[in-house]
């Protein structure tokens, strides 16, 4: 199995061919003699058209803001002047309200937050807690805890991919989407019980185990998942609309990418290798084989692709987790941090001692802090604790990818259509519960 | 064309075979029955519950059979505010003026725990309920509810729909709270600061 | 058409060091520190007071004074190269005595490092440090964050004012400690207030500056906005 650092750039297809009627990157401005021409506005057109700057307001109760964003645009004509986004909308005192909790308390909190990746959320908040704690989880869990993300990857993509598509006018991608990720809810489901929320981790280990015939479940979502992509593929990447929407739609540069702080595929798609996965591993991401996939103009149309190809890969990764998931122990045999079983709780004294302060005190890490970023669907998610040595952390801070990804929409946005807007702010993947906290 | 009320007053009935071309029912029933069959959703949704939100209305448990698939998105359009997830104070005053755009008759749902009563957020950010700005016709449980929650409390608002009386004016006047009560802003002030300042052809500035 | 940038890969600086593995047995306290760390004690002897390895991670304690000084060098100097800036935060101390920090985690993408640099900020009543917007333009909003919940000033930031409260949020600054987890004000208080946020929240002094309104606004308002005062404070 490959432990290297492979990267491979995305093939772009658009409607435009080229003499051997290959797809190729074409201006849909084509002339009849087969050269590109590209048409000038007249000049009368421009001048008292422009004159005054006009100030629009969308959301923060907007069908194409994803959520409770507001974007305050001043518009030339229809061309964007200057944005000015508005957050704080939802905010909800995620990081407060983790000052008063123990740590496999917090773990719900994590499922609301970025709530189209829970599942990861809870994976990613336990690894930051395991660190703090100074435990390395078992083989088993391990494993567990990839199909987790994977399966986390496969659901916030899809959501991305059908509201991206109402945003642009496309409608039926959107319930091809919401058909496969009933498909993982079952899934899901059947493995925590709950839908969305699933607070699937705890400190050291899962809250359940896969019941029986559940990888048959997820094997089979294996097998049929991918028609459903080249379903979506075959539908929307050469589609003139799409194309013409998202070509050359709020390109940033490598070099400005990596400056504001873009993450995951906003950055891939600008033509920057860096995944969290690959580069700080985590959870043995380094004995997968995958390809992390990056796009080369850094524009709408390259996020796409690179989502695409992303779920693509997460289906690979899950097909060697089903494949390699040992038997074995889930959780680590730590007293610190896992209960006791409930048999010996409730027929020997020590044990019922060792639950109660388990449960009623909660488990203490040594002082310390950790960060630790995991690879979510929209970038690099990090979790800082600090511990001062009791059971509640001083500090709980989230990293959220899309906040970071989102400061970077003036810059974005600025110079194009009113209408390229929408399609700019669906590209980020923004999810307001994870931007505002 | 032959559309009667059954004697219960809750159904109606269609009889082909009558060409005589008449209705006979209450009022009030064939009213409500087209409101109840008819409603179109503003969805207001701002968190996790939108999630599941969407996922009733997408293909597996499709929300047009209800007669619900006509989202607005547009206040104005719209018979029922259903608010979906967390209301944080910063969206207090939106989520009251999207309510004062609606035109009568309307109602709402409050789906989830945290648009019902704070929830699992009970600190300095959150709207304890937001019962506490619009009335609620029907609070949905659950955190999120599932899609068939979701459909039983619309289900429920379909009920309740159909049970309303025209004669009843109690049910649409809209009462202003007690002037002397703290919550009570006069309405002269209600429209200056909620008239958003932005969407007028007149915020324009000269081209520098 | 389209301009095609190169790939940017991370670990270009190193490209025959070993694939990065996850982290396995990591000790509490000790262990090898980051090699910028002895880098950094030899460029700024003074401004550096300590380094500490927790948990893997090495962190480095910088005087406030100089944190433009010593993130221009980690961000341009080419052994370090650190070009991309993951967090910035603050963390106060349940004692309250404890001095309030203010957290920078930084990933170099060529080398592959991670670095924790924290600043100590004794408690005055302003709570003041330098601004990083200028080398890293993703500081802009996470340090309106950090002025939002904790009410450190940025020296040098462009734009500083609330981002996730409104701007005429009375009750202070939430994620400090002194401030409560239910905030300051009752239940009907807080919504009272927030129902009656008047137009200047809804639009920034920025933005009202654009629209005919401006006109039409009140005195002391107009007054404000032309002296750059800023709203809510």
């Amino acid at each position: 199995m490959s432990s290297g650092n492979r990267t491979i750039e995305v093939e772009l297809f658009t409607t435009g061919l080229d003499a051997a009627g290959r797809p190729q990157r074409t201006p849909l401005v084509t002339n009849d003699g087969g050269s590109q021409l590209t048409i000038a506005a007249p000049e009368a057109m421009e001048p008292e058209l422009s004159a005054d700057h006009m100030l629009i307001n969308i959301g923060p109760q907007h069908p194409a803001t994803h959520g409770v964003l507001r974007l305050v645009l001043e518009l030339d004509g229809e061309t964007v002047v200057r944005c000015i986004p508005h957050i704080g909308y939802l905010h909800c005192g995620f990081e407060k309200i983790g000052e008063y909790r123990q740590y496999n308390q917090i773990i719900p909190w994590t499922d609301r937050e970025d709530y189209l990746n829970s599942i990861g959320n809870n994976v990613a908040f336990a690894l930051g807690a395991e660190r703090l704690f100074g435990i390395d989880v078992t083989e088993r869990c391990t494993v567990l805890r990839v199909i987790a993300s994977e399966l986390s990857r496969i659901i916030s993509h899809l959501v991305w991919l059908g509201t991206t598509c109402i945003d642009i006018g496309a409608f039926t991608p959107f319930l091809w989407a919401f058909q496969e990720r009933e498909n993982v809810y079952n899934l899901l489901e059947g493995w925590v019980g709950a839908r969305l929320t699933t607070s699937a981790t705890r400190v050291g280990g899962m809250a359940a185990d896969i019941p029986a015939g559940w990888m048959d479940g997820l094997r089979h979502f294996i097998r049929t998942f991918p028609h459903t992509i080249d379903e979506i593929d075959r539908m929307l990447t050469r589609n003139a609309i799409w194309v013409g929407r998202t070509v050359g739609i709020g390109v940033m540069t490598p070099d400005e990418a990596i400056n504001w702080g873009l993450s995951g595929p906003m950055l891939r798609a600008s033509g920057v290798a860096y995944d969290v996965r690959k580069d700080f591993p985590y959870l043995d991401y380094e004995t997968y084989d995958f390809d992390v996939p990056v796009g080369t103009n850094g524009d709408v149309y390259d996020r796409f692709l690179v989502r695409m190809e992303e779920l693509r890969q997460s289906v690979r990764i899950l097909q060697q987790a089903a494949d390699k998931l040992p038997e074995g122990p889930l959780n680590v045999d730590d007293a610190r941090v896992i209960l006791p079983p409930k048999s010996k709780a409730t027929s020997e004294m020590e044990s019922m001692i060792h639950h109660f302060k388990q449960v009623m005190e909660g488990p203490r890490p040594p002082a310390g802090e950790s960060y630790v970023a995991v690879e979510s669907p929209k970038g690099e998610k990090g979790y800082y604790m600090v511990s001062d040595g009791t059971s509640k952390p001083v500090r709980w801070r989230i990293r959220p990818p899309s906040f970071v990804n989102l400061a970077a929409i003036p810059k974005m946005v600025e110079g194009h259509l009113l209408s390229d807007v929408i399609a700019i702010n669906a590209s980020i993947d923004i999810v307001m519960g994870e931007i505002d906290r | 064309m032959g559309l009667a009320a059954r004697p219960d007053g809750r159904t109606v009935s269609y009889e082909p075979q009558s060409s005589e071309g008449w209705v006979a029912t209450r009022l009030d029933f064939l009213v409500n029955w087209g409101r109840a069959n008819s409603l179109w959703p503003m969805p207001f949704g701002t968190a996790c519950c939108a999630i599941e939100f969407m996922a009733t209305a997408a293909s597996r448990f499709d929300l047009a059979r209800f007669g619900m698939e006509r989202m607005s998105f547009s206040p104005r359009q719209a018979d029922v505010l259903i608010c979906a997830g967390r209301v944080p104070f910063k969206l207090a005053p939106i989520i009251r003026r999207i309510w004062q755009q609606m035109p009568q008759p309307k109602w709402c749902i409050s789906m989830g725990a945290c648009a019902s009563s704070g929830g699992m957020f009970d600190n300095y950010a959150v709207v304890q309920g937001i019962d506490t700005i619009i009335p609620v016709d029907v609070y949905v449980p659950g955190c999120p509810p599932r899609p068939e929650g979701l459909i039983y409390g619309i289900r429920m608002l379909q009920e309740k729909v159909l049970n309303e009386r025209r004669m009843d004016n109690r049910l649409r006047d809209e009462i202003n709270p007690d002037p002397a009560s703290q919550l009570y802003i006069p309405p002269s002030v209600i429209d200056e600061l909620g008239e958003p300042f932005g969407n007028s052809v007149h915020q324009t500035r000269q081209a520098p | 058409m389209t301009e095609k940038f190169d790939v940017v890969r991370a670990g270009s600086a190193v490209p025959d060091s070993a694939p990065p593995v996850s982290p396995r047995n990591v000790q509490h306290r000790g262990g090898e520190p980051n090699a910028t760390a002895r880098a950094i004690v030899e460029r700024f002897p003074g401004a550096v007071s300590r380094t500490e390895v927790v948990w893997g991670e090495t962190t480095i304690f910088i005087s406030p004074e100089s944190v433009l000084e010593v993130m221009q060098w980690l961000h341009d100097d080419p052994a370090q190269r650190y070009d991309f800036l993951s967090d910035v935060t603050a963390v106060e101390y349940r004692d309250l005595d404890q001095p309030i920090e203010v957290v920078w985690h930084l990933r170099s993408l060529p080398f592959r490092r991670f670095l924790r640099v924290k600043a100590q900020l004794p408690k005055r009543p302003a709570l003041e440090i330098a601004s990083v917007w200028s080398i890293w333009k993703s500081a802009d909003w996470m340090e309106r964050e950090c002025y939002d919940m904790f009410g450190i000033r940025f020296i040098g930031h462009p734009d500083l004012r609330r981002i996730l409260m409104w701007e005429q949020y009375k009750e202070g600054f939430p994620l400090r400690k002194d401030f409560p987890l239910r905030g300051r004000f009752s239940r009907s208080e807080q919504l009272r207030q927030a129902l009656a946020q008047n137009p200047e929240a809804k639009y920034s002094m920025e933005e009202l500056t654009i629209a005919d309104a401006f006109e039409d606004l009140p005195d002391d308002m107009r007054r404000r906005i032309n002296s750059g005062a800023r709203t809510g404070e």
